[in-house]
């Protein structure tokens, strides 16, 4: 192992705010949105890409941040769970999963809202097929998914007004 | 005046957690950096089994920004092995944090690893070089009885514990049986519920006061204060838990305890800096806790000629890893609920304990009640299926009746309050029994093999720890309790905090739903204090969030401290506004929460109160100054210590109860038994907040569920985890989880004050549901399901004759007189 690493400099944009930033090769994007930038509602649960807490938006597309390195993350915009609510009033998502009691302990709720978000902002009628399998790679343990799917049926419906 | 009247316990308040978790602002343990915070990684053990030849720490700590290594030997050299549940020869193992001469598991740390990072400490932690002579390991909990290879040389044996519960005339009975049904073995299989959070532990052992803080998420931090402190050597006050949000723990996180140690122990060599330790999720599938496995042999019923249980007998063993740690409490706790649902009144049950060199067992939601319940519906479906009566029916004619409540068990258990049949007759009719019951008959004709099963199940809560002196009479434990300190801030608000530390459950909303009622007050205007600590001294011994109890011991503290703060706010408003006792009202008025009296109509709002008792007291008489507004409540559960001889008392208080019904076809091709209908009923007693509890079914089923047909921590024969990962393991997801119909009634407990009985871990019905539902599939096809976890694969072998063939397992002795 090397005695120092060389850090490499990225520039991108989290949630709508620019950030230049210098960072070593192996540090994970999850890593770098946790301990560097402190958005901290991005969560890790397993170490083979498989729970899906470490989802966030990347370009428009769910991915899970875990699985992918810091620096290829480079000229890219994210939204994590915090660019959710404008202006304090909670995002469409937010509200569907609080009003269905979506969440218990609340560990897997950003990743969720944010493969919710890719699903109902394209599709307002989803399908429960569709449903499934958008948050096929998004593990909860607490709520048996039921209110899951409710919520997400709710997220749908309310994106129409949106 | 508002707040008039309304009752808030009932309603579906929504709930005050949701703010902070939807916004990603929940504050999880991993979330808190604290200044000057260094990191720890484990060493672990890649055996099963091992002898210790040599540790060499020097090349890891020649790593720039590596600090400071631990070892076992160096902690043994400055601690006392962990407390033993166990009496002898359990109670001789000597369990510390960090391997010390030997490993007993794969995935055992044997050295911690201090850096500046996280990475860093990976770094060193792949540099510790550690040599090992491998011995033979033990994976079968059975093989181990033979104490061929002993894990723990102090104790001499791997049998931990060993009692025989005995209760009615059980020899008479079987003289009389009109049949008697045998069944060879069975086998309960081991999983864990695995919360999506693993174990995080910051841990500082400050030098400036000699006190250790640990800012973590266990689930059960008194408990694992008894243990610390007399591990560390330090008086218990020295040590502060402070727990956040967390993100599930079902049990497992009970037992983070050796990892809090090793974080203090490090914190103290590395000159009292706080030590940061996150738990990957390989670690937490290899080495933090499963759920107990047990195997169930020589099993005999008798019955009479309507197919009526009269008596059972069975040994059961049961397998607790490598270090019994919570245990042997398992081999108590299962007979909370000894003969299940059922009517029968002999029974034996020789219960011994096992060490293997596999992962400790720690308790899993269902916590050695599910393994029995299991065990007992499996048992009656067989019995059902040999003599020829129908599932639905054999229930009816065993099941506890209604009127029978409160019931006492063979062994001094009080159920408080149920209704199995109305539960049953609740389910048929939201799945549709008589419809599936038709198209099962027709796909069968097709050769289609489709089951439909019946799993009735018990979710005991709120313990008497006394049962720790069936197993151990040394223990020092009995009774319960739980705390909660209700008061108004110097501003006048109503705060509250408890003792337990939730996972999702919802305890500041419900907690805020009693004392709101208490006050005649909005949920909206109490404030409960998020997590434990043990700085707010409204702990007992008891306090944390495990054991279905919340509802019973949490609430009834809150209440109790909530109606102390009332009876002070009267005394002390009766004295400002110059009224009776008994003319002051609560409410809401135009300036907040106030108290007004009925005579003379002056009111003064809690900012008032507040002010007078806080900042304003010279204005108070004295026979006043004992009114503090700040109001701490201890609630005791009204238990006896249980007769320790005859293994007889009353172990719980509350009894919720639930019935599912699966329809599961196995398929023909794949062999992949799939669900096509699913209904759950709950009970639980009065419901305080509808969705939580709905919620708390759901998660329970969805566990249960991952747990009959996909999640099984499997080992191969020299000890290694092969379901080490979430890949691997496979936790139910969006994709596996059918619909569930839910359905719910009330027996209102005579225990609890509100009615209420505790609930949240389901006592596992989906895994006794999908067993029944599957032997009906392959009843057949002279299948027997005897393990409670089922794939494709065991599918396909008990199909090929390989595995579970009835014939072979099962015996029906029918003698004169038997109608069945
Ligand atoms: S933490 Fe990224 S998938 Fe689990
Ligand atoms: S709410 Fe706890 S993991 Fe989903």
């Amino acid at each position: 192992m090397p005695e120092t690493i060389d850090k490499v400099a990225i520039q991108l944009k989290v949630n709508g705010k620019l950030y230049s930033l210098a960072v070593e090769p192996r540090t994970l994007l999850v890593e770098l949105l946790r301990e560097e930038l402190n958005l901290t509602g991005t969560h890790v649960g397993c170490d083979t890409t498989y729970c899906g807490a470490c989802t966030v938006l990347l370009n428009g597309a769910s991915v899970k941040s875990c699985t992918m390195f810091a620096v290829q993350a480079d000229g890219a915009e994210i939204l994590t769970v915090e660019g959710l609510a404008k202006d304090g009033k909670l995002h469409p998502i937010q509200k569907a999963f609080g009003d269905s009691y979506g969440l218990q302990c609340g560990y897997c709720t950003p990743g969720l809202m944010l493969s919710t978000f890719q699903l109902v902002t394209k599709n307002h009628e989803p399908s429960e097929n569709e449903i499934r399998k958008a948050i096929a790679g998004n593990t909860c343990r607490c709520t048996g998914y039921q209110n899951i799917f409710k919520a997400i049926r709710l997220a749908a419906q309310n994106m129409k007004g949106a | 005046m508002s707040g008039n009247g309304q009752k808030w316990v009932g309603k579906a308040v929504p709930r005050k957690e949701e703010e902070r978790l939807l916004r990603g602002l929940g504050k999880f343990a991993d979330d808190i950096k604290l200044h000057e915070t260094l990191y720890l990684r484990f060493v672990r053990s890649p055996y099963a089994h091992a002898k210790i030849a040599n540790i060499s720490t020097a090349e890891a700590e020649k790593i720039p920004g590596v600090v400071c290594t631990l070892t076992g030997a160096e902690i043994a050299s400055q601690t006392q092995p962990f407390i033993e549940i166990a009496p002898d020869a359990g109670g001789k193992i000597r369990d510390y944090p960090l391997a010390v001469s030997k490993v007993r598991y794969q995935g055992e740390p044997v050295a911690a690893v201090v850096a500046m990072s996280a990475a860093i400490a990976d770094d060193g932690a792949e540099a510790v070089q550690v040599d090992y002579e491998a011995l033979d390991p033990v994976v079968d909990a059975e093989q181990a009885l033979t104490d061929a290879s002993i894990l723990h040389e102090d104790a001499g044996t791997n049998k931990v514990w060993n009692g025989v519960f005995e209760y009615g005339d059980v020899e008479k009975a079987f003289r009389e049986a009109a049949s008697v049904v045998e069944i060879d073995r069975m086998h309960f299989h081991r999983f864990s519920s695995t919360p999506l959070e693993n174990n995080v532990v910051i841990g500082q052992w400050d030098p400036k006061d000699e006190r250790i803080y640990y800012w973590c998420n266990n689930s059960f931090p008194s408990f694992a204060i008894q243990f610390l402190a007399a591990h560390l050597n330090v008086h218990i006050d020295r040590i502060r838990v402070q727990t956040f949000d967390i993100g599930g723990s079902f049990g497992i996180k009970i037992t983070s305890y050796p990892q809090m140690a090793v974080c203090a122990l490090a914190s103290k060599k590395a000159g009292g800096r706080p030590i940061k330790w996150v738990e990957t999720r390989s670690e937490h599938m290899t080495s933090s806790a499963h759920g107990n496995e047990r195997t169930f042999r020589d099993t005999r019923v008798a019955l009479d000629e309507n197919g009526v249980i009269t008596a059972l007998t069975s040994r059961h063993i049961d397998d607790c890893g490598a270090y019994p740690r919570y245990e042997p409490l398992g081999c108590v706790i299962w007979s909370q609920v000894f003969p299940g649902v059922y009517r029968f009144k002999n029974a034996r049950i020789d219960f011994s304990q096992a060490v293997t060199n596999k992962c400790p067992v720690g308790p899993n939601r269902g916590y050695s009640r599910m393994q029995h319940l299991w065990f007992l519906e499996r048992v009656v479906d067989i019995c059902a299926h040999e003599l020829g009566i129908p599932a639905d029916e054999m229930r009816l004619r065993n099941y506890i009746r209604p009127q029978e409540f409160p019931y006492t068990t063979p062994n001094g258990c009080v159920y408080d309050s149920g209704n199995y049949p109305k539960m049953l007759d609740l389910a048929k009719g939201l799945i549709g029994w008589d419809a599936w019951k038709k198209k099962q008959a027709e796909a069968r004709k097709q050769g289609r093999m489709v089951g439909i099963g019946i799993g009735t199940t018990l979710d005991s809560g709120t313990n008497n720890f006394g049962q720790s002196q069936i197993v151990n009479p040394g223990a020092p434990f009995s009774g319960n309790s739980q705390g909660a300190n209700c008061k108004l801030d110097i501003y006048g608000e109503v705060v509250v905090a408890v003792g337990s530390c939730p996972q999702g459950q919802g305890h500041e909303t419900t907690a805020a739903q009693v004392v709101a009622d208490v006050l005649n007050i909005t949920p909206d205007l109490v404030t409960v204090r998020t997590g434990f600590d043990t700085e707010r001294n409204v702990h007992t011994g008891f306090s944390g969030t495990y054991a279905s109890q919340f509802a019973v011991s949490g609430l009834s503290a809150v209440h109790g401290a909530a109606q102390k703060l009332k009876a002070e706010m009267i005394r002390l408003g009766a004295h400002v506004l110059e009224s009776k006792p008994e003319d002051l009202d609560f409410g809401i008025g135009g300036q907040g929460p106030e108290i007004r009296s009925k005579s003379n109509g002056k009111s003064i709002n809690y900012w008032g109160l507040a002010n007078i008792v806080n900042v304003n007291s010279a204005v108070l008489p004295p026979e006043l100054y004992e009114v503090t507004l700040n109001c701490r409540y201890i609630w005791r559960a009204p238990f006896k210590v249980p007769d320790i001889k005859k293994k007889y008392g009353n172990l719980t208080m509350t009894y919720a109860s639930q019935l599912h019904i699966a329809v599961v076809e196995v398929d023909r091709d794949t062999l992949i038994p799939k669900i096509l209908d699913y209904v759950a009923i709950d009970d639980c007693g009065t419901v305080i907040n509808p969705p939580i509890v709905e919620g708390q079914v759901y998660g329970a089923t969805a566990h249960g569920i991952g747990a009959a047909l996909l999640e099984n921590c499997v080992y191969d024969e020299v000890g290694n985890m092969l379901t080490s990962t979430f890949s691997d393991y496979i936790p139910i997801t969006a994709m596996n989880m059918p619909n569930v119909k839910y359905g719910h009634i009330e027996t209102p407990s005579p225990h609890s004050y509100s009615g209420a009985k505790g609930m949240g871990e389901g006592g596992a019905a989906p895994i006794h549901t999908i067993s029944a539902a599957l032997q009906d599939a392959l009843f057949d096809k002279g299948v027997f399901i005897q393990d409670s976890f089922n794939n494709a694969d065991s599918l396909f072998r008990a199909l090929h004759g390989e595995i579970g063939q009835t014939a072979k397992l099962v015996k029906v002795e029918r003698r004169v007189g038997s109608k069945a």
